[in-house]
């Protein structure tokens, strides 16, 4: 059976900066997949190449079908959504217009069917619905990006760091719907998370990137055992 | 005198919603690149001419102008994705390097294809006064023309999902490229639209100015003023701003300053909104919290 995502010697650079040195990993599908790493180790850039954002060789693939070297908007249609770095938000647009684009390569009469299903995950959006994105808390904003990634129907969802510079308690929140996410929807997922705690917790896999290498993969499970990535990056 | 003053203001407001519109079409490229396409005055005349021509061949007037504003829908286009798009990534001065350039090649190109020789245009409108005397039927009728294109703007941009892409792209290529869009033709369009509406304000204007190459030079100076009295980010604002800037160019032309010196009021309103409050009275203000 094909991988949903399957990403082969992957290198990626921006200009003279090569940032990846040959990386290869999977996301079966419906599987959930966590990367670790600390800063600048090439969590983003990963997810960037996958999204067609940064120059890359090696290959990457999405249900067998090349990916790598595509336009963005066409790795987009074929079903890749991304919650971006930064989350992204349409800040001058409301929660409504921000929700619609999620589901702009959908048929215009499907557009906002998935909408309740969204307000069920998050009733917040539906409070603030009419209100300008840019209003938004980060927690919000980061709720109305995951939203919006869902909105597209994807067959894989990537996350870059949902808990980034939230509060420990809208971080356990958002979370907490992810794992819903995680169980309702058919959608592989792959996290990019620098607290590997609640990384481990929530993927079944991992795989573990410095200064762009694969340095260690396994079950989550295992690796929450390794004494040494327990030390790096779990602190105790 | 006070129906004096009623005459003017109503003047005002015809020639104000060409201004309105040629500051909606700066505006809508501006949102996207960032900058002032300078050459948006010699494109609209570039389109009077076209339609001018057509109407010389013998088609009857309203074809002419629809057929005109299509051709300059796909010139606008054209010139976004041949002349614009390599410089999607560039320095702000080369931007306006090509922007000049283009300015000069458009006029140059209508002096060459049309002669500089100045040309009498026709009005679809009856010739008479209207509206007990206080407008021309051709600024009642180019006033009636200006009003449905920008309501017809204003619906496409707030109601329709193209129009929704279309912003998007505008304020947040990143993301709207997550989401499918296709920024690259987004900006396309918007040149497109730019250009018919700008096609829309030539033609409507051309009557009371006559047709030369450099009939949109002073216009375009009075657009610029209003989109920026009115907010050079905000559409609305810059239709607002374009429509006060004919009001105040007519009532100091009949009582300040006299039509000699009209055009420094667009001037001194550029400079004053610079210096008083560099976003115009309306503004983008952007809440946003980190």
């Amino acid at each position: 059976m094909t991988a949903l995502l399957e990403v082969k010697d992957l290198h990626a650079a921006y200009g003279e900066t090569r940032v990846l040195h040959g990386i290869s990993f999977s996301v079966q599908s419906s599987g959930v997949v966590a990367l670790l790493g600390a800063n600048g180790a090439g969590k983003t850039t990963t997810l960037r190449a996958i999204c067609g954002a940064v120059r890359t060789s090696g290959t990457i693939t999405l249900q067998g079908q090349r990916i790598d070297g595509k336009q963005t908007e066409d790795i987009v249609r074929l079903g890749v959504a991304q919650v971006p770095e930064g989350r992204g938000t349409f800040m001058e647009l409301t929660v409504e217009e921000n929700m619609k684009l999620g589901a702009y390569t959908r048929p215009a009469r499907l557009a906002t069917e998935d909408f309740p299903r969204m307000f069920d995950y998050f009733p917040r959006l539906k409070e603030r619905f009419r209100q300008q994105a840019g209003t938004l808390s980060g927690g919000e904003q980061q709720m109305l990006a995951i939203a919006r990634a869902l909105l597209l129907r994807p067959k894989l969802l990537l996350l870059d760091e949902p808990s980034f510079g939230l509060a420990p308690l809208i971080v356990q929140e958002i979370f907490q719907i992810l794992r819903r996410i995680r169980d309702e929807e058919k959608v592989g997922i792959l996290l990019v998370e620098q607290n590997a705690a609640i990384a481990l917790a929530f993927a079944e896999e991992a795989y573990v990137l410095e200064t762009g290498r694969i340095v260690m993969s396994g079950t989550s499970a295992a690796i929450m055992q390794d004494e040494g990535i327990r030390r790096s990056y779990l602190g105790y | 005198m006070l129906s004096g003053v009623l005459h003017q203001i109503m003047s005002g407001i015809a020639t104000g919603g060409i201004y309105a519109s040629v500051a909606l079409a700066l505006v809508m490229i501006y949102q996207a690149t960032h900058h002032v396409n300078f050459a948006q005055g010699e494109m609209a005349t570039f389109s009077t001419y076209i339609t001018l021509t057509l109407i010389n061949v013998g088609l009857p007037y309203w074809v002419a102008f629809v057929l005109a504003v299509a051709v300059s829908f796909v010139i606008g286009m054209g010139i976004e994705r041949i002349l614009m798009r390599p410089l999607h990534t560039a320095p702000v001065l080369s931007s306006v390097g090509v922007f000049v350039g283009l300015l000069l090649i458009v006029n140059s190109l209508s002096g060459w294809f049309f002669d500089y020789t100045i040309k009498q245009f026709p009005t679809p409108f009856p010739d008479r006064p209207m509206l007990g005397g206080y407008l021309s039927g051709h600024e009642l009728g180019s006033t009636a023309v200006t009003l449905i294109v920008l309501l017809s703007v204003y619906g496409f941009f707030r109601y329709t999902r193209l129009g929704l892409a279309m912003r998007a792209a505008a304020f947040n290529p990143v993301s709207s490229r997550l989401v499918g869009v296709r920024v690259d033709w987004m900006l396309a369009l918007g040149w497109g639209l730019a250009a018919a509406i700008g096609a829309v304000a030539g033609c409507m204007v051309a009557p009371i100015v006559f047709l030369d190459p450099n009939m949109m030079s002073g216009i375009l100076l009075y657009a610029f003023a209003g989109a920026l009295l009115g907010g050079i980010d905000n559409p609305l604002g810059a239709v607002l701003g374009g429509f006060m800037v004919g009001v105040i160019e007519n009532l100091g032309g009949a009582y300040l300053v006299g039509t000699e010196l009209k055009l420094s009021l667009a001037l001194v309103i550029i400079v004053a909104v610079l210096t008083i409050r560099p976003t115009g009275l309306m503004g983008r203000k952007v809440f946003s919290r980190v």
